[in-house]
């Protein structure tokens, strides 16, 4: 992308005041078509930001509003200090990275599958790509009653034919079963970034590779590996922003019971249940100052590795 | 023999065995979506056995509840919403982002790159962040459980990766094709019709349809925020959560009915669906 700078022959006249004038009127005419949306952006979302920040240095609960005094960290002692909460710090992680890194790997696995040409290629990834296309709510609850059912799910049923046994896997397992549901509908997500990362390789090198008689597994090694680095790490971080997000699967699934409460949950429930305005804002900064250190820990992590690896090549 | 063409042939046999297993890979990612599909056709005593059924009689009776013959609440209001919300606010979401990403590909402010971050830092903000003040405003100004309030943060929700699609999109048309109109006398608003809207208009397709999605599916704001009147789709589903009776295969149908239009516009802009996912960072 070049920016069009003006060109020098128009700098002299612009050490004149009209100039100056004309150039200013100018920069703000390139500028306007800018503004509706960032004034937008700015209202909607960072205002409503700085009002959760006000209010997480308040004890206020909505059922008693004339009770409403700062207490300044307090709530953040108390979110911090609180067994409950703190649990759904480490679920929200814990959350996350298993269905970051699961939905990577198995990404990565199918992508590399899709990449080489085989008889209905086309249909092989529509199909994949189906299970991010269906509502989140949808799939949480196709999940919950169709296939983990413990009497007439599909899972039990067909373990039933080859006379396995007939866990009931929500009550069971709670954590990995919203965990696997998650899996499901981001792996899609991850195997077409991946799959394009491995389409945009070039070719010329690959085949020069394969003529001098480099294996499929060091061509991975050293050729596809670093290549897919960038797209790695964009997949981490996309899906870590989703997935720390996720409410619809704790939700419909497990109603954030039996430790799957994560943050955005918790939060929801401390405000809309519980009425706490003050703890629920505290949360809040919490999750996001969390998102932020897992962006730039998931990316460091992802470019760490990789830096072994070159090194070590 | 020589031993690239042993190595050739080894490669295709285990390039047909590959195959296989992508094509397992995918009836698995599938089976789900497809026995969904089939139990919403089963009536609900053949959709509730153990082991299952694949071979029962089909019946339309799974739609038939859905859509309220059964006496229960009927899901076209829900329906009716989720479209306003979506529509409306892709429609906002293009009037916002088309000029500011022409601000910032085409012709190119100063610091164009700082608003292009400000934007996707916008997207690291969770939405649990800002949800009780947004909450407490609109309980405070009469607008709960009112569509046009979802219409104004499904807006703020897909905003910034329209900004970045559209960006990625319009960066694509070559400056000299602008300039070479611009040389011939063309003014701006020429320029925009007949030089850059028809080559813009297969991005600016593709990111109506990811702002689509992203709308149609939210569930937190319109849950929160709607009430009997303004209710989405799936707010209409989170009924579903508690089982009681015999229902799955009103479930199923429900969540396919639902599913259908995200399924539809997923698979129309399945070459752009990757380009749109990150936010035009791969092409």
């Amino acid at each position: 992308m070049t920016a069009t700078a003006p060109a020098p022959s128009a700098v002299p006249d612009s050490r004149t005041s009209g100039g100056r004038r004309s150039g200013r009127l100018r920069g703000w005419a390139t500028r306007a078509p800018l503004l509706p949306a960032l004034i937008f952006m700015i209202a909607v979302t960072q205002l409503p930001f700085v009002a959760t920040l006000v209010i997480s240095f308040f004890d206020w609960n909505s059922l008693y509003p004339d009770a409403r005094r700062f207490a300044g960290f307090e709530n953040y002692g108390e979110v911090l200090g609180d067994p409950a909460l703190r649990r759904s710090v480490w679920t929200t992680i814990l959350l996350t990275v298993a269905v970051v890194l699961t939905s990577l790997v198995l990404g990565l696995l199918l992508a590399l599958l899709l990449d080489r040409r085989f008889r209905g290629r086309g249909i092989v990834r529509t199909l994949l790509i189906a299970p991010f296309l269906v509502v989140p709510v949808a799939a949480a609850l196709l999940w919950k009653h169709v296939l983990y059912n413990p009497e007439y799910g599909l899972l039990n049923g067909l373990l039933h034919y080859v006379g396995g046994p007939q866990p009931d896997w929500i009550s069971g397992t709670p954590l990995p079963a919203v965990q696997a549901a998650l899996v499901w509908q981001w792996t899609p997500f991850m195997m077409l970034i991946l799959l394009a990362g491995l389409q945009s390789r070039d070719q010329e090198q690959l085949e020069a590779a394969r003529v001098d008689g480099a294996s499929d597994w060091q061509i991975f090694r050293h050729l596809t590996l670093p290549h897919l680095r960038r797209y790695l790490e964009l997949g981490a971080l996309l899906g870590s922003i989703y997935i720390v997000q996720n409410f619809d699967a704790v939700f419909t699934i497990t109603s954030g019971g039996l430790g799957t409460a994560n943050l955005p949950y918790t939060v929801y429930q401390t405000f809309y249940q519980a009425h706490e305005n003050g703890l629920a804002s505290a949360a809040g900064v919490l999750v996001v100052i969390g998102s932020i250190i897992i962006a730039t820990f998931a990316l460091r992590v992802v470019s760490s590795l990789f830096r072994e690896e070159v090194s070590r090549a | 023999m020589s031993t690239t063409a042993v190595r050739t042939r080894g490669r295709i046999r285990r390039g047909a065995g590959l195959g296989l297993v992508a094509w397992l890979a995918g009836i698995v990612f599938f089976l789900p979506v497809a026995w969904m599909a089939l139990t919403s056709f089963h009536s609900e005593e053949d959709a509730a056995t153990n082991p299952p059924s694949f071979t029962a009689a089909l019946t339309l009776d799974g739609y038939r509840e859905f859509f309220g013959a059964g006496g229960g609440a009927s899901p076209w209001p829900s329906l009716i919403n989720s479209t306003v919300a979506s529509v409306a606010s892709v429609l906002l979401v293009l009037l916002l982002a088309l000029p500011a990403a022409y601000a910032l590909s085409v012709r190119p402010v100063k610091r164009w790159t700082d608003v292009l971050f400000f934007f996707l830092s916008t997207k690291m903000l969770p939405v649990v962040a800002g949800l009780l003040p947004i909450y407490l405003f609109a309980k405070n100004t009469g607008m709960l459980d009112n569509i046009w309030l979802l219409v104004l943060l499904y807006t703020s929700m897909n905003l910034p990766i329209a900004v970045w699609m559209m960006h990625s999109f319009l960066s694509e048309i070559p400056v000299a094709v602008i300039e070479a109109a611009r040389i011939d006398g063309a003014r701006l608003p020429t320029v925009l019709a007949r030089v850059i809207a028809p080559m813009a208009l297969p991005g600016i397709a593709a990111t109506a349809l990811i702002c689509f999605i992203f709308s149609w599916n939210e569930l937190l704001f319109a849950r929160v925020l709607t009430g009997v009147v303004a209710g989405t789709a799936p707010v209409f589903l989170t009924g579903f959560i508690t089982s009681q009776g015999l229902f799955l295969a009103k479930v199923c149908a429900a969540s396919l009915v639902i599913s259908l239009p995200v399924l539809a516009a997923g698979f129309a802009a399945q070459d752009k669906l990757v380009q749109g996912l990150s936010l035009g960072a791969v092409k």
